[in-house]
């Protein structure tokens, strides 16, 4: 293809990292723009042309992808940055009045002030939280959490001082019987030999005795269930995807976690990272994939670095590569691709856009990435905590799991606990435990405080109110209840909570990550953010009941019509809160 | 001699369409089945030459067993489908896309969009004066082309005709997300500079008039474009030996507009920069 370039040239250091991609394909756009970003902070004319001359990628295309995440930008910008969270969590734990402190010492958020508002960093337990950037020849990250408004000016100007972040709080962390989390916070993430120690790579070793369909049955029969929020049985996708006769298949670890409150994979790939290697591999054995895709979300910088050297580690002992194990002909590796700031990469087929390097907008289904996904090859979508159950269940075998939980939601789940709660963190329980005895082990709320509502499953669940915290949290009974697990958030808002803001907040994020590819969604989240504002402004257009009804109707229509299931969720909480919480009759009388 | 491409024969498969059986070949999509038995959908980013792009959610239907309506313009009809094109639920959604469109867009120029509107009851006005839109200066930056994006409704045709799916210049491309993406060159640079080639099959796709051929656009500036005045004649470009069909759109004994027929087994309704726009000589008495 005969491209058109701009007559700009990128700068000597821009030049410099981009060439490293010279003979490689359009989908390293994505690492092409990480790379420049990580260099010089930013993305120039000059830098983006040369990513189109090196990966022959015409520059609108490029200019739509980069424009696409929220990572990135085309205005020039200092290296160091801070991006605060201002979302869910960390707005119940003073991320308002942290931004008021930094506008006034700082100026506005902005390139020029060094300090950007951002969604859910994915570090609810420590909240407010913020992550410090600089870019440079090796670009530093660190993660401030919980913060304070004298740590963000001082790293704002001082840059980050250590490329790790925080060890995550794991309020279980060494308690007996805990499944998913028996190695997070025990043994040491950066050592395959401890991983061994504790049991590691004989779920592997099982699998390949097992063979493949072995290992579909067994995970068919444990009646394990998607965790990412839809509820898929695992088995059933693997086993189609097995059964296509097309090759390549892919496995995609989907570890895009955005959803406001959501932290449980963060804790997972930085505590137990060389399980989540281990359950891949065996799902790449079982659905006869020979590559798999680990998209990790941009915002975890200390996750990136264990997973890197979990890669690396395994490379080295055959647990990845060639006949891997011993195993003759099973071949399999991971790459890990990082995301940009966009919320609907973690869609199963915006994923696939992403990692080709085109826009991370959802497809259409069907066809489903069973049959046509990644390169429009069958593909195996699982999220994290999905995958780190399949170890347990060939280790336990799949009788032994059943018995965990309850008959239609099997095996263990984790739940994040934020917002005004004692001790927030990620929890272990099996399913069927109540939401009442999971805030009890969290501590409840704060001493003196009362509970006023739960958001269960994220800003796509819905809320429910203290009254109902008998609630056993299965996926059968939220759904009776007409709630939903979600990605097992679990946020809680006692009696100083502001339902208003916190609202506003849900519709301002769904506005801002909507990828824009349909009508419903695209202005939908628009018309229902300006209709929440009028509503908890109380500056009604005629009457507030008028206002109530519009939100009532673009609501519907985003949930029938939207293409993916941000659309179609992002009414979803606001319509608990209205009907539920009784939100609608405070908001009009 | 007319070719006539037949295909390999297909197979029938039986739905229900409203209540009432209907038989359409396989592979047709539900769009397909409701043109043959003489339902109209309305679709904004369908295109007949280009593949559903699923934007504009304006055709979409009830199908039984479905969470969620289903876009017409794309889904398959599969035997024993139980499809619904005007239940409460299509027409709520219909309304509601069209009023959601209306209200951050200029639709005027879009055809049967009114007829669209008052059937379903539409009135983009109710989400108040203060309702956030896309309306912006008209873009002018060459001498073929103008670019109107207050009435661009982001149906992505012009892209994929642009792009792979037509003419491989790749010179447009969405860009930005949400509420905020729009059709973009790479950094807004003007189209002269950019990969455009002035093919004009971007305007022949766009569904609003948001793309214009700049004769056509001053014509209705002034007041002098009118299309009951004018003839269509299609014949053979002359330039080169491909042999595409043109249809001359001419008023007043001159030549207004370039299009080519979308079943010409040749063009698919697509031309470049010569047959589109090199006609002036034509008119030089």
């Amino acid at each position: 293809m005969d491209l058109k370039l701009l007559d700009v040239e990128p700068t000597e250091a821009e030049r410099v990292v981009v060439d490293l991609f010279n003979g490689m394909g359009r989908d390293q756009l994505l690492p092409a723009l990480h790379a420049v970003n990580d260099r010089v902070g930013w993305i120039s004319q000059g830098a983006l042309n040369h990513i189109c001359r090196v990966l022959h990628v015409p520059p609108a295309e490029a200019y739509g992808v980069a424009s696409f995440y929220s990572l990135f930008s085309f205005t020039e910008r200092p290296a160091k940055v801070v991006h605060v969270c201002v979302d869910l969590a960390c707005q119940v734990n003073g991320a308002k009045a942290l931004c008021d402190r930094l506008t006034d010492e700082l100026g506005p958020a902005g390139a020029k002030s060094g300090w950007l508002r951002s969604p859910c960093l994915g570090v609810c337990e420590k909240a407010p939280a913020a992550l410090a950037f600089e870019a440079g020849e090796v670009a530093k990250e660190q993660l401030l959490a919980p913060t304070h408004a004298g740590e963000v000016i001082a790293v704002a100007a001082a840059g980050p001082s250590h490329v790790d972040g925080e060890r995550a709080e794991v309020p279980q962390a060494g308690a007996p019987g805990l499944r998913l989390l028996k190695r997070v916070g025990v043994v040491d993430p950066e050592s395959l030999d401890d991983y061994r120690a504790t049991g590691g790579y004989s779920a592997l070793r099982t699998a390949l005795l097992l063979g493949p369909s072995g290992v579909i049955r067994e995970i068919s029969d444990a009646k394990l269930m998607g965790r990412g929020g839809a509820a898929f049985p695992t088995g059933r996708k693997w086993d189609a995807t097995a059964r296509q006769p097309v090759r390549p298949h892919y496995l995609v670890c989907n570890a895009d976690e955005s959803e406001p409150g959501t932290f449980k994979d963060r804790l997972l790939m930085e505590g137990d990272p060389f399980a989540v290697i281990e359950s891949m591999t065996i799902a790449g054995f079982a659905a006869g994939c020979s590559r798999g895709y680990l998209y990790l979300r941009g915002e975890y910088p200390r996750a990136l670095h264990l997973l890197r050297n979990a890669i690396s580690k395994a490379r080295e002992r055959n647990f990845l590569g060639e006949n891997i194990m011993g195993h003759e002909g099973f071949s399999f590796d991971i790459e890990i691709r990082r995301g940009a700031g966009a919320y609907i990469c973690g869609e199963e087929t915006a994923i696939f856009n992403s990692i080709e390097g085109f826009r991370g907008e959802p497809r259409s289904k069907p066809p489903f990435p069973v049959e046509s996904g990644l390169f429009g090859k069958p593909t195996v979508v699982n999220n994290v905590e999905t995958l780190v159950n399949v170890p347990v269940i060939l280790t336990e075998g799949c009788e032994a799991y059943t018995r965990i939980g309850t008959a239609g939601s099997t095996g263990p789940k984790l739940f994040c606990l934020s917002g005004n709660v004692s001790r927030p963190g990620v929890y272990e329980v099996p399913f069927g435990t109540t939401l009442g005895e999971l805030l009890d082990l969290a501590g409840g709320v704060p001493p003196g405080r009362e509970l006023r509502a739960v958001l269960l499953g994220g800003a796509a669940g819905g809320f429910v109110r203290p009254d109902e915290l008998d609630l056993p949290l299965t996926l059968e009974d939220a759904r009776a209840a007409g709630t939903t697990l979600g990605s097992g958030v679990v946020l809680v808002l006692d009696d100083t909570a502001d339902l208003g803001s916190f609202l506003l907040r849900i519709a301002a994020f769904f506005r801002d990550e909507s990828c824009g590819q349909c009508v419903p969604c695209r202005i939908g989240t628009v018309r229902q953010e300006e209709a929440l504002h009028r509503l908890v402004g109380k500056r009604p257009l005629s009457t507030s009941a008028a206002d109530l009804q519009l939100l009532r109707e673009v609501g519907q229509v985003m949930r029938d019509s939207s293409i993916c299931g941000l659309g179609q969720t992002a009414w979803n909480a606001i319509e608990s809160a209205l009907d539920r919480l009784g939100y609608a009759e405070e908001a009009t009388s | 001699m007319t070719i006539v491409e037949i295909g390999l024969p297909k197979r029938l498969v039986e739905l229900t369409l409203d209540g009432e059986s209907v038989r359409v070949p396989e592979g047709a999509t539900i769009l397909d089945a409701c043109t043959a038995v003489g339902k109209s959908i309305p679709t904004l980013c369908y295109g007949d030459t280009l593949k559903p792009a699923n934007a504009c959610r304006v055709c979409m239907v009830e199908v039984e067993g479905s969470r969620t309506l289903v876009p017409s313009c794309s889904r398959k009809v599969e035997p024993g489908m139980v499809v619904r094109t005007d239940s409460e639920r299509t027409n709520h959604s219909r309304k509601l896309v069209l009023e959601l469109l209306g209200s951050a867009t200029d639709l005027s120029t879009t055809p049967h969009v009114d007829e669209w509107m008052s059937a379903c009851g539409a009135d983009p006005s109710r989400f108040g004066p203060d309702a956030e839109t896309k309306l912006q200066p008209t873009t002018v930056d060459n001498p073929l082309y103008v670019r109107d994006y207050g009435k661009c409704i982001m149906c992505y045709k012009c892209v994929d005709a642009c792009g792979d799916q037509w003419q491989n210049s790749f010179a447009i491309s969405v860009a930005g997300r949400g509420f905020d993406a729009r059709i973009s060159t790479e950094f807004a640079t003007p189209l002269p500079d950019s990969a455009c080639v002035y093919c004009g099959n971007c305007i022949e796709v766009c569904p609003t008039g948001a793309l214009s051929f700049k004769r056509e656009h001053d014509k209705r500036e002034d007041g002098t474009w009118d299309e009951s005045k004018q003839t269509e004649t299609t014949t053979v470009c002359t330039f080169c030996g491909v042999g595409c069909n043109l249809t001359l759109h001419v008023q007043d004994n001159e030549i207004v507009k370039v299009t080519s027929p979308h079943d010409s087994t040749v063009t698919h309704g697509n031309l470049c920069i010569k047959g589109r726009f090199g006609w002036q000589h034509v008119q030089n008495r």
